[in-house]
């Protein structure tokens, strides 16, 4: 199976590099200050959010944890995404942003982000986020984009019992997908 | 071939029955899919959001329908378009019979509203409806809404079902009614403050997914808390014991690791339990020193779990055999080639050292270089590893090095943080004044406007302050220094405002001090601050109250000078400003240039900047103009309070005293007359220049920051108001002057040379040569490279080793410390080539490594949990689906099928080959049984289904390929 090489992503390819910077520079104050109330409201949480994007910058699944207005999380995304793509495969694949740690992970075309706290285990986020592509591959069967576009509600339904409070509360496979798998018998 | 995948994908997508994904659904999803750019996808949802308004209005919508139009519409809000015009619709759908829909509704209005959202409430009946369901699913459903939906209010209409589903017969609605506890505890923990204990009951329970998602509330509880629940340390103990023991079902293995994410979340509850409790941390040993023996530390997991454990060690009580085990496993992530490693091993040595410091020294090099990678996450780690161990003898590299880092960001959130952090250390650990200065003047030149401008009030103290008296030589020569850097940088443009203002106000003191400059040069400089930051009052006000004093200073010493043409345009803008503050400083200066040289002197003395103004608050040198005013007839003063019609200014006058920031609302017009009366003084201190005593009002006093000094004689409402500007209260003087009055820097380092042996051992460069420099060269000289690392390395740790010497004993430890500093050095040496090459090392292996899915997913039905005894009571989970396990073992063949079809044809590049097993892998959702049949490769069945396809009218055009490729292919 000849492993995809991945290259460094020309900047140009974002969408969102140019005019909306400013626009989103404008609005940071504003998104900080909401998050670091929201931040200490949720305290104990540790995962804020789940975020599929792909190497255009277009999101492919949201999960947020917290509540983030429409205009907050284009922006969030836009700049995370950014901060990602322009990172190398050598460089870790952790990025902090404002008061988030990103954990980010790329699969093909795809990248997977975790925004977490900031004493949250960095590694066992990583691995998180393997352990959702692998249920995912199990379910759908060598996973793609598409699958997770056509199947969104399922998708979501797996981190729904993967993820609860922003906790990572169920790890097996079997566990995860049985309630999916005999919703999909039942229907 | 590419677009034969392709329809035989979509169609696969889209011909399953029971489904309900029309054409639409699907051409969406392509369009999106295929969107070239953010403007086209937003065009694409535009058109979309009219079709959907159109769509919900009509009443006959089916249900199954409504349910695609709901995706769509998670679609729409997804990709950042408004879609509240449907929100509704979510919430009539969670009321669906069918548990598909039922779940969906629920998503959605999970992704579309907050809990504070109006339209939740209707949400809260359904939920409570669903609890009651027969159906286990619908629980479940409505447990995982409760999760999102349910705000403070709602809990007590839930709450009573939630606690009774804790004793359900079906584990998966144990498990969420366990997480919904949670969040009503997260949400409002009084709410549930009675029914904690259920928590330390479900950690029994008999299902392993249960006793792990109940670690979660638990950890909460503990962090809140830890002393209630000390006598759990013994049970958590065991159950990680028993984890690592492999006596979970193996369906909870990651990568051949047991349970990883559970033993991570117990480590983490012992790390709160042990910290500082030597009986509960004496438990935790053994177990620890079983997860270090069996570390794994070729996965990551296995690392994740090695990373968590030093976590818990350098929290819990210290062992010395434990220290050890952590300080390997760390120097270990160190040497490591993945970043990702070094980031934790960074991570983890910060956490290290702050039970022995000396474990730093051992890994010197390993974090310089972390230091310089350009991975900025990795950089910013170091950092904040220096920051932590930042002292007295290293802070001036430490704090070069982050301003010299800092200059270079533009993320403004991460500039603040580290500017202040660079502040700190410097008021914390600066080794002079002349130091603090310099290092001051760079952090306000970069990110001036990101620190506090507390800071920049006490720079200011401090240069006017300087050592102190006894050595009155030191101050000037720091004074004439801050003067000549000032005059450098102030023509640059850009400059942030407050060290305008500090530049101003020291040029203003002091730029005539010691007649090195003329005072029409410095006055030009002034006007041109003044000139170039038109918007800026503030800096203004400091440039003329700054040309105000050199005026002063010059007339005291009876030298005549002129108003330059550009001051006197400068002063004629400003008496013509809208603020009346810089009108009142213009007055003044034009009023003093009236005044005799003793006159000023009085008014304006020079380098006062430090003494005391008394104020004399009764006015008790006007009694005499009083009593002389009223024996001619005057009405007396009624105190405003007494007056009758005016309490609410008064009142509001005296609020107005406390707060000393600025008001947009001035009320001054309506003040009493009050003010008049101190303006009147200021005429006789002026014309009586013998007097000392300058009187000033109370609430000009604090209103002056931004506000006229209207109240005071001209002369002192400079020095005055420096007073006040410069907010001395709370600000602390950290820096120890007795100590380091005699240190010039150079002294300084040769002192310090001597004091490490490191340095004196590399032989690079002259002793003497300041550690600034040697650094600017760094970049050319590539083979000097790990010489200067050494360098940097002896700065940061062996100066740090040096300090510590001084507490053992000093001679044997210095001998120990220059052979071993050698043997670094070759080592780097030798480091460096080896790491050029190995730079393009292969990702971690576990992204291809689906080898492993067959072992970790059989989860052999004879292995329950109840072998997990001592804690938990025994019982047999049987797996809950008897058809997973087949499909999965069903894979391993599959794949292989996968490759061997692969070779021989050998279609196009290699990466998507694989998703030509995709072609029926949707197949799959028919039954479990199916899949092992009809995966891989088979090309007449799609060029089939590209007939058929077409004959349906998806024509896919294949624009996106990176659609189909396998993500874990």
């Amino acid at each position: 199976m000849a492993k995809e090489r991945r290259s460094v992503e020309s900047l140009s390819d974002l969408w969102r590099a140019g005019a909306e910077q400013a626009h989103r520079e404008v609005e940071d104050d504003g998104v900080e200050q909401q998050r670091s109330k929201q931040a200490g409201r949720d305290d104990e949480m540790t995962i804020r959010f789940v975020l599929f994007v792909n190497k255009q910058g277009q999101t492919r699944l949201a999960q947020y944890y917290e509540h983030l207005s429409l205009d907050e999380r284009r922006a969030l995304e836009g700049e995370i995404v950014r901060k990602c793509l322009a990172r190398t495969d050598q460089q870790c694949s952790f990025v902090e942003h404002r008061n988030y740690k990103v954990v980010y992970r790329r699969y093909a075309s795809l990248f997977f982000l975790v925004g977490v706290d900031n004493d949250e285990n960095e590694l066992a986020i990583l691995e998180f986020i393997h352990l959702f592509v692998e249920t995912m591959d199990r379910h759908f069967g060598n996973v793609c984009e598409l699958d997770i576009m056509f199947h969104l509600e399922k998708v979501h339904f797996m981190l729904e019992e993967m993820v609860m409070n922003g906790c990572i509360v169920e790890t097996s496979k079997q566990n995860i997908l049985a309630p999916i798998q005999l919703m999909e018998k039942t229907s | 071939m590419e677009q034969l995948r392709t329809i035989g994908r979509e169609l696969a997508m889209g011909s399953q029955g029971g489904w309900g994904q029309s054409k639409e659904f699907l051409d969406l999803v392509k369009s999106i899919g295929e969107a070239r750019s953010k403007a086209e996808e937003d065009r694409i949802i535009a058109r979309e959001l009219e079709h959907l308004k159109r769509r919900l209005a009509d009443p006959d919508v089916p249900r199954r329908k409504m349910k695609e139009l709901l995706l769509r519409l998670v679609y729409a809000e997804m990709l950042g378009h408004d879609a509240s015009f449907g929100h509704i619709h979510a919430v009539k759908m969670t009321h669906d019979e069918s548990l598909p829909l039922k779940r969906t509704g629920y998503l959605a209005v999970a992704l579309f509203l907050d809990e504070r959202h109006d339209l939740v409430i209707l949400v809260v009946n359904t939920i409570q409806k669903d609890l009651r369901s027969d159906n286990y699913l619908v629980v479940c459903a409505a447990l995982t809404a409760a999760c999102r939906l349910i705000g403070e209010e709602a809990i007590p209409a839930v709450l009573p079902q939630v606690v009774e589903l804790l004793a359900h017969p079906k584990e998966a609605v144990r498990k969420k009614a366990v997480m919904a506890l949670h969040r009503f505890y997260q949400r409002s923990s009084s709410s549930v403050s009675h029914l904690v204990s259920n928590f330390r009951k479900r950690l029994c329970d008999n299902d392993p997914g249960v006793m792990g998602a109940t670690l979660c509330p638990l950890y909460d509880l503990i962090l809140e808390e830890p002393n209630s629940y000390k006598d759990l340390v013994v049970s958590f103990v065991n159950i990680l014991k028993q984890v690592v023991e492999r006596r979970l079902p193996t369906s909870y293995d990651y990568h051949q690791i047991p349970a990883p994410f559970i033993q991570i979340k117990l480590l983490k509850i012992l790390a709160v339990l042990g910290s500082g409790d030597k009986q509960a941390s004496g438990h935790m040993y053994t177990v620890l020193g079983d997860i270090f023996r069996k570390g794994d530390t070729a996965s990551n997991i296995g690392n994740a779990i090695l990373y968590e454990c030093i976590c818990c060690i350098s929290s819990i009580f210290p062992n010395p055999k434990m220290l050890e085990a952590a300080a390997e496993t760390t120097s270990k992530f160190l040497k490591s080639d993945s970043h990702n490693l070094k980031y934790m091993g960074i991570d983890a040595l910060g956490r290290l050292i702050k039970i022995n410091p000396d474990i730093a020294e051992e890994h010197q090099l390993a974090v310089i270089d972390c230091l310089e990678d350009p991975d900025d996450t990795l950089k910013r780690k170091t950092f904040e590893l220096l920051y932590k161990m930042t002292k007295s003898t290293n802070v001036e590299v430490i704090v070069d090095r982050m301003i010299e880092y800092m200059i270079n960001i533009t993320d403004h959130h991460y500039k603040t943080e580290i500017a202040s952090r660079c502040v700190e250390l410097a008021e914390q650990f600066a080794p002079s004044n002349q130091w603090f200065i310099q290092t001051m003047n760079k952090v306000f030149e970069h990110a001036g406007d990101l620190v506090n401008i507390r800071v920049a009030h006490n720079l200011m103290r401090l240069i006017a302050e300087g050592f102190g008296e006894e050595d009155e030589g030191a101050d000037s020569q720091l004074r004439s220094s801050a003067v000549d850097s000032y005059l450098r940088i102030v023509g640059e443009p850009k400059l942030p405002s407050s060290f305008l203002q500090i530049i101003c106000w020291v040029l203003g003191e002091y730029g005539t001090a010691d007649g090195k400059y003329s005072a029409s040069y410095i006055i030009g400089k002034l006007c041109d601050v003044a000139e170039a930051h038109l918007t800026d009052d503030t800096v203004k006000a400091y440039a003329i109250s700054a040309i105000f004093k050199i005026f002063a200073f010059e007339i005291a010493l009876g030298r005549k000078i002129d108003l330059l043409p550009e001051c006197q345009t400068l002063v004629d803008e400003l008496s013509a400003s809208h603020s009346t503050d810089l009108q009142q400083r213009a007055y003044e200066l034009q009023a003093l240039l009236g005044l005799d040289k003793n006159a000023v002197e009085s008014v304006m003395p020079a380098d006062a900047s430090c003494e005391d103004i008394e104020v004399d608050r009764n006015l008790s040198f006007l009694n005499s103009y009083v009593q002389q005013a009223l024996e001619n007839g005057a009405s007396p003063y009624i105190p405003e309070s007494e007056r009758s019609g005016v309490i609410s200014v008064g009142s509001y006058r005296s609020q107005e005293q406390q707060e000393t920031s600025s008001h947009t609302l001035r009320f001054e017009a309506y003040e009493m007359p009050k003010p008049s009366l101190p303006l009147a003084t200021s005429q006789t201190s002026m014309s009586t220049p013998t007097t000392d005593l300058v009187p000033v009002t109370e609430p000009g006093y604090y209103k002056e920051d931004h506000q006229t000094s209207k109240s005071q004689p001209p002369g002192d409402a400079v020095s005055g108001e420096f007073g006040v500007k410069l907010r001395l209260d709370g600000v602390q003087k950290k820096w120890g002057r007795p100590t380091y009055s005699s240190s010039t820097p150079s002294s300084l380092a040769s002192s310090q040379q001597t004091t490490n042996g490191a340095s004196h051992s590399d032989g690079g460069g002259s002793s003497s040569q300041p550690r600034e420099s040697s650094y600017g060269s760094k970049r050319q000289q590539g083979t000097e490279v790990s010489a200067e690392k050494q360098r940097l390395a002896a700065s940061l740790f062996g100066s740090a080793a040096a300090k510590a010497d001084r507490k053992a004993q000093a001679s044997r430890k210095t001998a120990k410390d220059s052979p071993s500093t050698e043997k670094v050095a070759t080592t780097n040496v030798t480091a460096q080539p080896v790491k050029e090459q190995v730079i393009p090392a292969a990702p971690p292996p576990d992204l291809l490594d689906l080898g492993d899915e067959p072992v970790s997913s059989n989860p052999p039905s004879a292995d329950p949990f109840s072998q997990l005894e001592g804690l938990l009571g025994p019982a047999s989970a049987a797996p809950v689906l008897s058809g997973t396990p087949a499909t999965s073992t069903s894979k391993a063949p599959d794949l292989m099928s996968i490759f061997s079809g692969d070779v021989p044809t050998g279609v196009a590049s290699g990466s998507t080959d694989p998703t030509l097993g995709d072609v029926n892998s949707t197949s799959s959702h028919k039954g479990a049984t199916a899949v092992a049949s009809k995966k891989g490769p088979s090309l007449q069945d799609a060029l089939q289904k590209d007939a058929t396809a077409r004959q349906v009218g998806v024509t896919p055009t294949g624009n996106n390929p990176n659609l189909f490729k396998d993500l874990l292919g």
